[in-house]
């Protein structure tokens, strides 16, 4: 027997979320358009009358929305992370996804019968972080940090009673989320704070001796020669020396995709997938989410899975199992 | 209160250094370093801790029989069953002042005194009131915090609970189930040989022109740049903040601890400590960039 698993899929606009319905979608997550998100790219997101109008849409077509206020609120200035809290539930979305732990405590004090999810910018990786969300908080759902193999999954699913989403495809975060300072240490602007890595506004491309490098702040990320594609400078994507050897040492550019493992993860206990991406468009988004709508009811019934289908969608055409695979460690 | 009455703590050593080495640095901390709490105990890989454990009860009682306080810190990245239990057994020895790097480790010690480490994201009010609640007696704040954070952090913050801030060393910018150092030397972690002890300052990782970047250190992946928060010291006392945090690095410790008091104490200036600091580590570059609310890899002077 296999519980079907759910599909929470990126709506980075308004338009990427009626892709995603269409697709096939079970759920959309989203974030309002400023700081309080951890995808805050510029043109990205929603604003109050779009969530609202995007809540009816989904509503309409049985699909769940999510909200993503994912970041750290800043000290002495709570007041926009409270306000998106307070607006998720006066506008009606099914949950919000939370990480702070003052702002969770803000949502369960505040607004009790809003349903709250941990974000994986939390980071609980193990049973007694989960359990101290639950308990203090009563979290219904917990998204797993991508540090954890499919056997810790299993075993951590055996002694918890909440449900966990862990992610499917897209792009991977090689450090544990929530707790890497990489990119703001070189641009000043930070994941846990304003929402975004490596953000184009530092991205500078040039040239040296035939060779274009990539930066990211003063930094070179990379350094293509001319019959290689010039990648964007996420910064743990890179290539760098150590030891008088040049590779890339974190993180080879490429996607996670978990599609020929789906019957593994619900075995595992898994309730939902992760489709990484709301900075993507809706022809991406309505692509992934297809396959894995497809993927997803075939494994259900214990039908085979397709599952190269995605691949001229990942970064740098290379996929990995990420840590749900013992040997990406 | 008075410069005279800050006080000192030293951070756990990160780096994977042989038992012996790691022993009689803490010795010479304690007979010698003009630190007031002393914190000790594996914070990067789970792996790495069987090694220390024939040494570290000598180490505790050195350091407490020199007047130190000893703080326990735990793990800062959970995953395994064993892993957990190791934190777990730990908070079960009510003895001594536990360190708390992962929510595990808060969730384990709710209800009694400890201390929050660095690892543990307190970005704001509401959250340092939280796990007050929950029996945090002094908070680590987080290195990226910039200097009007800090200031809002410590401006009503309960008298019971010391706020405490890092001002010398490599920066833990991140944390990974994976080990670069091992697949740096194309090992799994699983199979890693301990390679990272070979490098007791961390491994140093350089951009393709030849930049010093980062530094790694199994798991962790660290700041090339050295923070010093020297010319701050002042500022941070007047925000309310009494206690800094020095992260060992692979050099004389003993002097750095000096350095910081005697600066403290008003016997030295600022500028004379980051003389002595550059003396002391010529090749390594300062930074101070996060406090000042810009790149975090920048060391701004005073008044720029």
């Amino acid at each position: 027997m296999n519980r079907k698993l759910e599909l929470v899929c990126p709506a980075g606009n308004p338009a990427a979320l009626r892709a995603a319905v269409e697709a096939g979608a079970d759920t959309v997550y989203l974030g309002f358009r400023d700081e309080t998100n951890a995808r805050n790219f510029p043109g990205l997101n929603f604003s109050r009358p779009e969530l609202r109008h995007g809540v009816g849409y989904a509503h309409d077509n049985n699909v769940k929305v999510l909200l993503a206020i994912n970041t750290y609120p800043t000290a002495g200035h709570q007041s926009p992370w409270r306000q998106a809290v307070d607006d998720a539930a006066e506008i009606g979305v099914d949950a919000v996804i939370l990480a702070d732990i003052g702002l969770c405590d803000y949502a369960t004090r505040t607004h009790p019968g809003l349903r709250r999810h941990l974000s994986v910018q939390a980071s609980a990786s193990n049973v007694e972080s989960i359990r101290f969300y639950v308990e203090a908080f009563d979290v219904k759902r917990v998204v797993l940090p991508r540090v954890l193999t499919l056997p810790e999954i299993t075993a951590l699913n055996a002694k918890i009673d909440v449900e966990t989403e862990v992610f499917a495809f897209g792009g991977l975060c090689v450090m544990a989320e929530g707790r890497c300072s990489l990119s703001s240490y070189v641009t000043g602007i930070s994941p846990n704070k304003e929402g975004v890595c490596s953000p184009a506004s530092h991205v500078r491309y040039e040239d040296q001796d035939g060779r274009l490098l990539s930066k990211l702040g003063e930094f070179t990320i990379n350094a293509f020669s001319d019959n290689e594609p010039a990648g964007y400078p996420t910064l743990c994507k890179g290539r760098f020396k150590a030891d008088g050897t040049t590779s890339y040492l974190f993180e080879e550019p490429t996607s996670l995709n978990v599609l020929d493992m789906l019957p593994e993860l619900a075995e595992a206990g898994v309730s939902a997938l992760k489709i990484e991406g709301r900075q993507r468009g809706k022809a991406y988004v309505s692509q992934v989410v297809a396959a894995f709508r497809k993927a997803v009811d075939a494994a259900s019934q214990g039908q085979p899975v397709e599952s190269a289908v995605l691949m001229d969608l990942s970064e740098g055409g290379r996929e990995t199992a990420g840590a749900y695979d013992k040997e990406w460690r | 209160m008075s410069a005279a009455n800050c006080k000192l703590s030293l951070g756990p050593v990160m780096f994977n250094w042989s038992p012996e080495k790691w022993r009689d640095f803490y010795f010479r901390i304690a007979d010698e370093a003009a630190v007031d709490s002393v914190c000790v105990g594996e914070v990067v890989c789970s792996k790495r801790q069987p090694f220390f454990d024939p040494v570290i009860g000598d180490v505790i009682e050195r350091l407490q029989r020199s007047g130190k306080e000893v703080v326990l810190s735990t793990l800062a990245l959970i995953m395994s069953q064993r892993e957990s239990n190791m934190v777990r057994d730990l908070a079960a020895d009510g003895g001594y002042l536990i360190e708390a790097n992962d929510i595990s480790a808060v969730s384990l010690l709710s209800g009694r005194d400890h201390v929050i480490g660095p690892f543990v994201n307190v970005y704001n009010e509401g959250t340092r009131d939280f796990l007050i609640g929950r029996g945090a007696r002094r908070i680590c704040l987080p290195f990226e915090l910039p200097a009007d954070s800090i200031a809002a952090i410590a401006n009503g913050c309960d008298q019971q609970t010391e706020l405490e801030v890092q001002v010398f060393g490599r920066l833990p910018l991140a944390i990974s189930a994976r080990c670069y150092h091992a697949r740096s030397y194309e090992l799994s972690k699983d199979s890693c040989q301990f390679v990272c002890a070979e490098d007791p300052d961390g491994m140093a990782v350089d951009t393709l022109d030849g930049t010093p970047f980062l530094n790694v250190n199994g798991t962790q992946t660290l700041s090339r740049s050295c923070r010093v928060l020297g010319g701050e010291l002042t500022d941070l006392q007047n925000m309310g903040i009494h206690r800094f945090r020095l992260s060992p690095m692979d050099t004389d410790m003993v002097a750095i601890t000096r350095g910081f008091r005697n600066v403290l104490d008003g016997e030295d200036d600022p500028e004379a400590l980051r003389r002595d600091l550059h003396e002391l580590m010529p090749a390594i570059s300062f930074s101070n960039g996060f406090f000042h609310g810009v790149e975090g890899s920048v060391y701004r002077e005073r008044g720029e």
